[in-house]
């Protein structure tokens, strides 16, 4: 029995709940349980009518069974009775029981709606604050539909008490985060923000709750809410401790309203008013001020709410980005924290570091740290900590220090927690690649990384050095010798075999003049680690072999004997049986010309994001979004192939269906031998190897700029895989943010949001094209009457037709539906098409309306002319209204080879050698419409001193020389 | 806020309060990972945990466990103030609080947590004003006699 017994204890029930804690064993409890079941359920059967008191002593016991763990599939409507009683404890019983319990029985909901309305009139503050806590607690739909315009009245009615008023403003917080759409704004909006101004500080709390709530969604229409924000702060931060009385918490002045204001600051940009900015800086410094005091008290309360207000502070002085002092002081007294003997202010500091690391004021001040932060990484008991000095190290790592950073995080590889060695090697394996500066250095630090971490270098990490040694010419004999050396080891990773065997494959020659490394020694020393191997790394080990046969005809003989052997001709496994087959046979019957054709060197990979990068954001992105993580992956990997599958049997059914056996095929052996070793060539090649025309984008190996924008990829490419962007696209509210990143690349994600990701492929020939639209559901609720429509904001109908095909109306969680798009360009055009798209989630219609990415540029056609055409013609076009001419600051690295691409991206032929200035590109293309076609001659100047580009565009029209001009000076 | 979560060292849920939309499924899973979780943890290790896209906030009152499951942006050492000021609420009403308190009056636990939080955001801060309105719903209930009449079962 317990101890202490206050208020109306229920006899029954404790005696119950004390029987329960006297059972011995799981199965006498089960017994105990259905014995008091039957006894409810009879109870509530029986002829007799019950009392108040019993019913609730049965619903509670009922809530108490159900709490254990045990299902309750009766009761609910005894419970509801209870409701509408007027003793205050049966009610109460009642409604505890509906919030925990309540299912979606909309008959049930109908009466249980019936006794809120009733409470909610009863003028009772006591009653009203049941009601108001079980819509919350429930918070359904129809409870929303029901009282969703009531709760506004109460709240800002003047009569009401400060009690429900709280109730009121949480209660509607709680209803706008459900059902935004059911929650009206109007008249009240204007003055739920002067409750800031409300005596009652409890008050406060709750309104600056709601407000920071709302005015995250519409911040326009509570815009006035920061100034009445900062004045209550200020009040708060300069009162004496005594002046807040009861809100007073162990010696802070209202920490819980001091954090709730300034996240609702958060919501805005630093005040534009100077008066009101500098009250505000005021407050802040105060409040770093009052941080550095000593300790009014010992008691953990006091620290931990004094830093709780300190590092709101923070968070808000990181989200300004705009006073240089209060970064550097907010950064030093983080620092101070790093080593504070509290674990959990050790934690909150790196966490915090790492966002100011990111601001160009403090990233300096950040970085002074990096000794604390590597010796928290090694001393650290807790893992959580150490996860965060990696995170930390991570943000502040710039060229000044990548060296250390990248052998400290190596060293502590070899001891991490198993949970987080994934995570460091990725983030190693980034930080090698953008900050190398010699590519010796990244070669070796990836493959330490495979020696001390095998098991956790992910697919994508080792596909990438192969990339990089394949795009970088200066760095292929070093990887080669290094990979040779690194496989002597008598026991090494399966992730060194195959970049050692894709590598020996590809440059093995370039080290075969030592004798030590002869091209024998070098086959030798794979073969050796072929029967260790998984299926899929023999296959590779395969393909290297005969590559060695192309490389290396003096051991022709001896990889011929192995392919020959029982083991590899009939081996079990059909893909490993086939290829042996087919490369004895190809070395067999190709001559020397046409084996050199065949197996001839990889082309440079087409630059795109860093693979490895779009993981880690994933990674990260899965802590943000856990469920959808999952599924997402599953989407992908089992979409991913069906529909590159798909979109290439309709362009290119040829070659993508091309039997493995390819010698009755007509076809040119070059592209089926690359289909047929694209399974073991690492990932991106399978859109390399299905590039119509084989435009590779030149080097710019290493993204400089950690951010989503990667350099494009080739415009010819069809079918750029749209996943790997998928994950890496930032999540966006504005609906064309992305349109312009797709002046120059045709595949993509072109929005975002919560709930749902729009990506798109899209080809086009001559005057029309067709857009393939991918509507992925992140959520892990279905999206219902889905449909979407095609509009203009203009006169574009004429000069535009978009067809739309239908689209599936119903998008299951986390999967994925196409829809197709048919574009036709009549003539030229310079605004947008918008697509509409609605669709009900968990009952709420959603509309969203995104600017499609079909621009005038994406029906240009590459012309390629000599020199003297083209100073013809560009004689010809010299009308003054036929040129249009823009000088602009560059906005990105000038770069020549990104210029390159993104020109080829718009779609125009360059033409090499026709400009007397190297520097200067030219390029020309056609414009096709239904009904003309547009010559354009374009040039560009980039001047590197001035870090302007001028770009000239002569066409025959005179609008169309202005619209490319407008697409194309925004990309540089 | 997500959810608040109450557990014995022995991995005994004592208290459980939702304050979004999910399937009992759901819940449970989520119970049996943060009690294996946080029963993991080691002395003097920090309290906070990223967990998928939220953070965990727990701390450790003699035999309980008090866990909280916020949203990211959430402030973490203010989460723990919340779980003090509610082990205080509890102490002051029970007196001298106790596992076997919040097991037998396991819904005045639940009273009194709404009076401090709603729909997962705090409600009142003052200690006094929750008090008074504890008080007073106490006040509201059968006398004695009333209650000794009631037959046990």
């Amino acid at each position: 029995m317990p101890a202490v017994s206050k208020g109306d204890g229920m006899r029954g029930l404790a005696v119950f709940i004390s029987d329960i804690r006297n059972c011995k064993s799981k199965e006498s409890e089960v017994k105990r349980i259905n014995k008091e079941l039957a006894n409810i359920r009879s109870k509530f059967k029986g002829d007799k009518a019950l009392d108040g008191y019993s019913k609730k002593k049965y619903v509670c016991k009922l809530l108490f069974i159900f709490l254990l763990g045990h299902d309750i599939d009766f009761g609910h409507m005894e419970a509801v009775n209870l409701l509408s009683s007027n003793k205050y404890t049966e009610k109460q019983i009642g409604y505890l029981f509906i919030s925990v319990l309540v299912n979606s029985n909309s008959d049930l909901i109908r009466l249980i709606n019936n006794a809120i309305k009733n409470d909610l009139a009863s003028r009772n503050s006591t009653f009203m604050n049941l009601a108001l806590h079980c819509i919350a607690n429930v918070g359904s739909r129809e409870m929303a539909e029901a009282f969703a315009s009531e709760i506004p009245r109460i709240l800002v009615a003047g009569d009401t008490m400060d009690s429900v008023k709280q109730s009121a403003a949480l209660c509607l917080l709680r209803l706008n985060r459900t059902s935004p759409d059911l929650v009206p704004m109007g008249e009240w909006t204007a003055r739920v923000v002067h409750l800031l101004n409300d005596q009652h500080l409890g008050v406060v709390t709750a309104a600056t709750s709601l407000i920071t709530t709302l005015a995250q969604k519409s911040p326009d229409d509570f815009k006035t809410s920061v100034s009445l924000a900062v004045a209550r702060l200020s009040r708060i931060v300069t009162s004496a401790s005594i002046d807040l009385q009861d809100y007073t918490y162990y010696f802070v002045a209202a920490p819980w309203l001091s954090v709730k204001l300034l996240r609702l600051l958060q919501c805005y940009p630093p005040p534009e008013d100077t008066s009101l900015r500098s009250r505000l800086t005021e407050c802040l410094e105060t409040i770093l001020n009052k941080a550095q005091e000593p300790p009014k008290s010992k008691k953990v309360q006091h620290s931990n709410a004094k830093n709780a207000v300190l590092f709101e502070a923070i968070a808000l002085i990181i989200h300004h980005d705009s006073e240089p002092n209060l970064l550097v002081r907010a950064c030093n007294q983080l620092g101070q924290f790093l080593q504070h003997r509290e674990t959990n202010l050790r934690y909150l500091a790196l966490e915090s570091m790492c966002t100011l690391a990111s601001s160009e004021f403090s990233h300096e001040a950040v970085k002074t740290h990096i000794e604390t932060v590597i010796n928290a990484l090694k001393t650290e008991r807790d893992v959580s900590v150490r996860q965060r000095a990696v995170d930390l190290l991570y943000a502040m790592c710039d060229r000044s220090n990548s060296k250390q950073i990248v052998a400290e995080m190596l060293s502590y590889l070899e001891t991490a927690d198993y949970s987080i060695r994934e995570e460091i090697v990725l983030k190693v394996a980034i930080l090698a690649e953008k900050y190398a500066v010699d590519y010796t250095w990244y070669v070796d630090t990836i493959l330490n990384l495979i020696r001390i971490a095998g098991d956790y270098v992910s697919e994508e990490v080792w596909y990438r050095v192969i990339q990089i040694v394949i795009n970088r010419d200066d760095v292929q004999g070093y990887a080669a010798k290094t990979v040779f050396e690194a496989l002597q080891a008598p026991a090494c990773h399966e992730n060194l075999v195959k970049v050692g065997g894709y590598i020996l494959g590809e440059f093995g020659n370039l080290i075969a003049g030592d004798p030590r490394s002869s091209p024998l020694v070098q086959f030798n020393l794979l073969h050796s680690k072929f029967h260790l191997c998984s299926v899929p790394t023999r296959a590779l080990l395969l393909s290297a072999y005969i590559k060695f046969i192309n490389l290396f005809p003096e051991v022709k003989g001896t990889i011929q004997d192995v392919l020959r052997s029982d083991s590899q001709l009939r081996n079990a496994d059909v893909e490993l049986q086939q290829r042996a087959v087919e490369y004895l046979r190809l070395s067999c019957i190709a001559s020397t010309d046409i084996l050199a054709t065949v197996l001839e060197e990889m082309p440079p990979f087409p630059e795109r994001e860093s693979s490895i990068l779009a993981k880690l954001k994933k990674k990260k992105g899965s802590s943000k979004l856990p469920d959808m993580d999952d599924s997402r992956k599953n989407v992908n990997g089992s979409t991913e192939h069906a529909e590159d599958a798909e979109v290439a049997s309709k362009s290119l059914p040829s070659r993508y269906s091309a039997p493995l056996l390819f010698f009755s095929v007509p076809q040119p052996p070059q592209f089926l031998l690359e289909e047929l070793i694209s399974t073991d060539r690492p990932h991106p090649s399978s859109s390399a190897t299905m590039l119509p025309t084989r435009t590779m984008v030149p080097s710019h190996t290493f993204t400089d700029d950690l951010s989503v924008n990667s350099a494009p990829s080739s415009g010819a490419s069809l079918l750029v895989d749209v996943f790997s962007d998928f994950s890496s696209a930032a999540p966006t509210e504005g609906s064309d943010e992305h349109f312009p990143r797709f002046v120059c690349k045709n595949n993509g994600i072109i929005y975002e949001n919560q709930l749902l990701q729009i990506g798109l492929k899209s080809e086009y020939r001559q005057n029309l094209g067709r857009m393939y639209v991918f509507y992925g559901n992140k959520t892990s609720t279905q999206f219902l009457s889905f449909s979407t429509s095609v509009s203009s904001n203009n006169v574009l109908g004429p000069q535009l037709n978009v067809q739309e095909k239908p689209v599936d109306p119903l998008i299951e969680a986390g999967a994925q539906v196409q829809q197709i798009l048919n574009i036709e360009c009549v003539s030229d055009f310079s605004d947008a098409p918008i697509l509409n798209i609605q669709f009900r989630y968990g009952g709420t219609l959603q509309n969203i309306a995104v600017k499609l990415p079909v621009m005038l540029n994406k029906f240009f056609q590459p012309t390629e002319m000599t020199s003297q055409d083209f100073f013809q013609r560009w004689k010809q076009l010299g009308a003054p209204q036929q040129e249009v001419q823009k000088i602009f600051k560059a906005k990105n690295q000038m770069d020549t080879d990104v210029s390159k691409a993104k020109l080829l991206g718009f779609g125009v032929a360059l033409l090499d050698g026709v400009d007397p200035n190297p520097a200067n590109f030219v390029g020309a293309g056609i414009i096709h419409t239904k009904t003309t076609q547009v010559g354009c001659l374009l040039r560009l100047e980039p001047n590197t001193q001035a870090q302007m580009y001028r770009l000239t565009l002569r066409t025959s029209k005179e609008s169309v020389s202005q619209r490319l001009v407008e697409l194309l000076s925004e990309q540089f | 806020m997500r959810f608040l979560l109450l557990f014995s060292r022995q991995g005994r849920l004592r208290l459980q309060k939702w304050y979004t939309a999910i399937s009992e499924r759901e819940k449970k899973k989520i119970i049996r990972e943060m009690t294996t979780m946080v029963l993991a943890r080691q002395p003097r290790t920090c309290n906070f945990i990223q967990w998928k896209d939220m953070k965990i906030v727990y701390k450790r009152y003699a035999s309980l466990y008090f866990c909280l499951g916020v949203e990211h942006e959430e402030n973490e050492l203010l989460a723990l103030e919340i779980i003090h000021r509610y082990v205080e609420l509890l102490d002051k009403y029970f007196g001298n609080v106790c596992e076997l308190d919040i097991i037998f009056n396991f819904e005045k636990a639940y009273f009194i947590l709404d009076e401090f939080l709603m729909g997962g955001e705090i409600q009142e801060t003052s200690k006094q004003i929750v008090n008074r309105a504890i008080e007073s719903s106490d006040m509201l209930q059968e006398t004695m006699e009333e209650y000794m009449s009631k037959p046990a079962f």
